[in-house]
């Protein structure tokens, strides 16, 4: 089996999570909807940790995160498809 | 399932099963700590139990603090109880409240003998608990006698992603089993709240939890919040392993209870279960240590603890097994972690197999296996404490 770079938990999610611990910027990565069984690939634009989120497609500030088929917050600012997604650009919704 | 149904442990007076046979040294105030201390290091086999707590308590605070000593003392894991407190009315209570699951226990108080004269008494009768408890023995059990508790610690996006739904994997296996299983952490459920209100076994149980997870946030969370909870709640430890916000967090400590499992009960802090087998929600915090020392004052003999950046909590009464998805933590701090369920990740290993292969873990633990946070030492018992004291 190919090696997968990042895992999405649903298929309307936003965001995945990278699991590779030597994932680079610029490079092509595999990623597998574990809800849907699907294999995708997006272009990376950050080197991001494992364990931290890359966005799934270009989202606008102000819009809903979506993890687990969930809101899981706001974006605070633009973030483009392949960057990485964390406490600079998205904040929660409750406190 | 593949794994075998059935463990060797005690069973207690009260019919209830523990897979650990201690013999606690139980001070009922803060001040009654040194007297347990000397104590258990005069006795081999014991195991003094220290907290801050226990004076000037009044209302539900001291209402809890009986609760959770009692529970402690009637733990199935513990066999026999020495009670130590600086007066002897309110330690009666406690051991008053242990005697009644027919267990040994004495109380001893220090006013008007002093510490070394009470240390002596003490020590006469912890000696005598050690040899009896000593030819306890192990006999099989049910699966369906084991209570467990889960509550996830140090989280990160890996929580989320294998070791919780593992956790979730076993609780679905193990609930049609007749397995009594236990979860909390209300704030932590923050952003959830409405689907975990949905799990609930009934609509009047579901409105129960969504009762008591407003007055969390009422009384506890809003009164007291500066800006936001931003490194509290998501920890510095969480945002680090790349969880951002408390709804991510929240959905991902939600995977613990697993797919179709529903509870049955709302508990209070350290309240026992008494609606029969299932998965029951206990209102605590989402501190490892407070959380994990009430379900075992309710009765919980075996933890499962599954933890990201690396969490290293451990109760001196209750066993807490540890898995991990990361890696990383795998590799920085495997003398930590009891199952390493890493391979989800690089898809070498499914959640039914990491499931089975915490089961196995679980009854191997419960008959005997020591955890890592036991052999390192790890004994964090702390009270909850619901105000400031009189």
């Amino acid at each position: 089996m190919r090696r997968t770079d990042f895992l999405v938990h649903a298929e309307s999610d936003t965001v995945g999570v990278v699991v590779a611990e030597d994932t680079a910027s610029g490079e092509e990565w595999t990623g597998w909807i574990m809800a849907t069984d699907e294999t995708i690939h997006i272009q990376a634009m950050d080197e991001i940790p494992l364990g931290h989120k890359v966005a799934l497609n270009d989202i606008q500030s102000g819009d809903t995160i979506v993890k687990y088929g969930r809101d899981i917050g706001r974006a605070v600012a633009d973030i483009s498809k392949g960057c990485h997604v964390h406490v600079h650009n998205l904040k929660t919704k409750r406190w | 399932m593949g794994s075998k149904r059935t463990l060797r442990a005690y069973r207690r007076e009260n019919g209830r099963v523990g897979i650990r046979n201690h013999v606690i040294i139980l001070p009922l105030d803060d001040i009654s700590n040194a007297a347990c201390e000397a104590v258990g290091n005069n006795i081999q086999g014991t195991l003094a139990i220290p907290h801050p707590y226990g004076r000037l308590q009044f209302g539900a605070d001291l209402d809890l603090h009986f609760k959770t000593l009692i529970g402690t003392g009637a733990n199935p894991n513990v066999a026999a109880v020495v009670v130590i407190g600086i007066e002897p009315g309110w330690t009666g209570r406690v051991v008053d409240g242990i005697a009644e699951m027919g267990k040994p226990v004495s109380g001893f108080a220090i006013e008007q003998s002093g510490d070394i004269a009470t240390i002596a008494s003490a020590s006469r009768k912890a000696q005598e608990y050690v040899q009896w408890a000593s030819e306890r023995q192990r006999e099989e059990c049910e699966i369906s006698d084991l209570w467990l508790s889960v509550k996830c610690g140090e989280s990160d996006t890996t929580s989320g992603l294998a070791s919780n739904p593992t956790v979730g994997n076993l609780i679905d296996k193990l609930d049609p089993l007749g397995v009594t299983t236990c979860f909390g952490e209300t704030s932590e459920l923050t952003g959830a709240e409405q689907e975990c209100r949905s799990r609930a076994r009934t609509p009047e149980v579901g409105d129960e939890f969504i009762g008591v997870w407003k007055a969390y946030m009422e009384e506890v969370i809003e009164p007291n919040k500066t800006s936001d909870l931003s490194e509290s709640q998501p920890t510095k430890g969480n945002i680090e392993g790349g969880l951002t916000t408390i709804e991510e967090k929240a959905f991902g400590n939600l995977e613990k209870i697993g797919k179709k499992t529903k509870y049955v009960d709302v508990l209070e802090p350290a309240e026992t279960p008494s609606k029969g087998p299932g998965l029951y929600f206990m209102d605590t915090s989402s501190a490892a240590a407070e959380c994990v020392t009430l379900q075992a004052a309710a009765g919980f003999v075996v933890h499962l603890f599954p933890t990201g950046q690396g969490n290293i909590v451990g109760n001196p009464i209750e066993p807490v097994i540890k898995l991990t998805a990361n890696p990383r933590t795998v590799r920085t701090m495997g003398e930590h972690i009891d199952l390493d369920v890493s391979g989800i990740l690089r898809r070498e290993m499914n959640l039914d197999e990491a499931g089975d292969a915490l089961i196995d873990l679980t009854l191997r633990t419960s008959n005997g296996r020591m955890t890592a946070a036991e052999t390192l030492g790890h004994r964090e018992f702390v009270l909850t404490k619901l105000y400031r004291s009189a």
